[in-house]
């Protein structure tokens, strides 16, 4: 007997973010990397060349991750693999999928393939995640096939702030559309640019309808606890534990964190002794804004 | 004594995943939930939730947290417990493809094979026929789910998919492969609910099942 089986639905899509929540999500560009950040509790690896950090550094064109290496940590791990496209690159978002990688992440961090158009996610059987710096990019997102936000911030710098400003804007708008009454969510729809349709279905609900999680700009264990705080369900990581002095305690300390968050007594704990964090450059002072990138 | 008309406490183990899908469907019910993150928040629960998520990361938070320790006591205690995906995973006795240091509380009699279904691309919905649930099928929602590959003597099969057990029980402990917390069908909640009433409403406890 076979039952009628349905692959790549809404519900399968958004449920593998579920179950993410509250876990990291660490960038690795290898399978030792990827055993370190599975060993450390991370929930997922995002598998790419080179981390954001040096990405900025060494400029040029950053496309897709060879396949091969995907591969390699795929099979270095037991834990959910993801990877990178261009934004508006669906050809690479095809591959990447026929790799059978767990999440596809449509990113800034990459140098975009398309001005104008985003990926039409909708087509796939594989779930993306979307980088948002407010309510209206993230609401676009989702109307493309979005299963999984996230805040943008600063890729690569090592600083939170962009993070933050994007997690309250977004957060920010989410609760005044909360307050709007029905005739006011039109112009809310309007100046978000944003559906209608989830425009309404957000003032009702009160949240996204897909899980929110945070990236860019977080290198250390009270950096996770504040973003948390703030209302992220989950935490991206990216250059900040590969680029610490020591990945491996920090890796696991902010695991920790990001589960404790509300416990500051243990954020505290898992704090101490991890040697130098990233060195970072402040993100007020880059030239190229990734998160700039996408429409 | 007799607690009836007491609501039970159903704890639900907040360390990481899809933990207010199940606080909702609990709610539903009209349970009093509690989020269990410390030994402290242990005690008190009358049944417990281990939701999906990663198996490997609640594994090591579970010891870190020391929480390990706390809920195997009451998992010996015999307390009503349901295991969702990677909540089924952590109550085997065996875990196959997993991680050599993942612990597993041993509380069902099964072999799960982690992440036997495939990756992602072939997480589905399917509707399941679960004849202990009543006629109506229940929409399950299978994502990157375990597989059980081998049952004890004492555990009830409630439920297979292509011949595979998707939904086990032993005594007080369910555990299902997929994800009843993602639909809005209660009825899987609603037996931990039984579960947990009648043991509160009865002085003595469920007779036990032999030890693992």
């Amino acid at each position: 007997m076979s039952e009628k089986r349905a692959t790549g639905t809404d519900r399968v899509k958004r449920g593998l973010a579920e179950m993410l929540k509250g876990g990291v999500i660490m960038d690795v560009v290898n399978a030792d990397q990827a055993k370190i950040a599975e060993d450390a509790g991370a929930v997922a690896v995002m598998a790419l060349e080179r981390v954001p950090a040096d990405i900025r550094r060494d400029g040029g064109v950053a496309r897709m991750s060879d396949p091969a290496l995907i591969e390699d940590i795929k099979a270095a791990v037991t834990i959910p693999v993801m990877a990178k496209c261009r934004i508006g690159h669906f050809a690479e978002a095809q591959v990447l999928e026929s790799l059978g990688v767990d999440y596809i992440d449509e990113s800034e961090v990459l140098t975009p393939a398309d001005e104008l158009h985003h990926i039409d996610k909708w087509h796939f059987t594989v779930p993306f995640v979307c980088g948002a710096t407010n309510l209206g990019e993230a609401l676009r997102r989702i109307s493309e096939g979005a299963a999984m936000i996230r805040s943008k911030g600063e890729a690569g710098t090592g600083d939170v702030v962009h993070a933050v400003r994007h997690l309250r804007q977004l957060l920010g708008d989410l609760k005044k559309v909360t307050q709007a009454d029905s005739a006011e969510l039109f112009n809310w729809a309007k100046a978000l640019q944003a559906p209608i349709g989830l425009v309404q279905e957000i003032a009702e609900t009160g949240k996204l309808p897909v899980p929110m999680f945070c990236a860019g700009g977080i290198a250390t264990p009270a950096d996770a606890s504040l973003v948390m705080q703030l209302g992220a369900e989950a935490v991206f990581v990216g250059s900040g534990i590969f680029k610490s002095e020591g990945p491996a305690p920090r890796a696991r300390a902010i695991v920790e964190a990001t589960t404790q968050f509300r416990d500051a007594s243990i954020v505290s704990k898992v704090s101490r002794g991890l040697g130098d964090a990233m060195r970072g450059i402040e993100a007020n002072s880059v030239e190229t804004r990734l998160a700039d990138r996408g429409w | 004594m007799s607690r009836e008309g007491v609501e039970v406490i159903v704890g639900v183990l907040a360390l990481q995943g899809a933990v207010e899908p199940h606080v909702a469907a609990l709610s539903a019910l009209g349970a009093k939930t509690l989020l269990v993150r410390s030994p402290d928040d242990v005690a008190g629960i009358d049944a417990l939730v281990i939701p999906g998520g990663e198996s490997t990361t609640m594994s090591m938070l579970l010891e870190s947290s020391g929480l390990r320790g706390p809920i195997g006591e009451r998992l010996d205690e015999r307390i009503p417990v349901l295991g969702t995906c990677a909540g089924m995973v952590l109550l085997a006795s065996t875990i196959l493809d997993g991680r050599s240091d993942q612990h597993a509380f041993g509380a069902i009699d099964i072999t799960v094979r982690r992440n036997a279904f495939g990756r992602q691309v072939d997480s589905f919905e399917a509707d399941l026929r679960i004849a202990s649930l009543g006629e109506a099928p229940f929409h399950a929602v299978f994502i990157r789910a375990p597989c059980v590959e081998d049952v004890g003597d004492k555990v009830e099969v409630v439920a297979t998919l292509n011949g595979h057990p998707v939904f086990c029980r032993q005594g007080s402990v369910l555990v299902t492969a997929f994800h009843p917390e993602l639909v809005t069908d209660l009825r899987v909640h609603d037996q931990l609910l039984q579960l947990a009433r009648r043991r509160t409403e009865v002085a003595p406890p469920l007779v036990p099942t032999s030890p693992l």
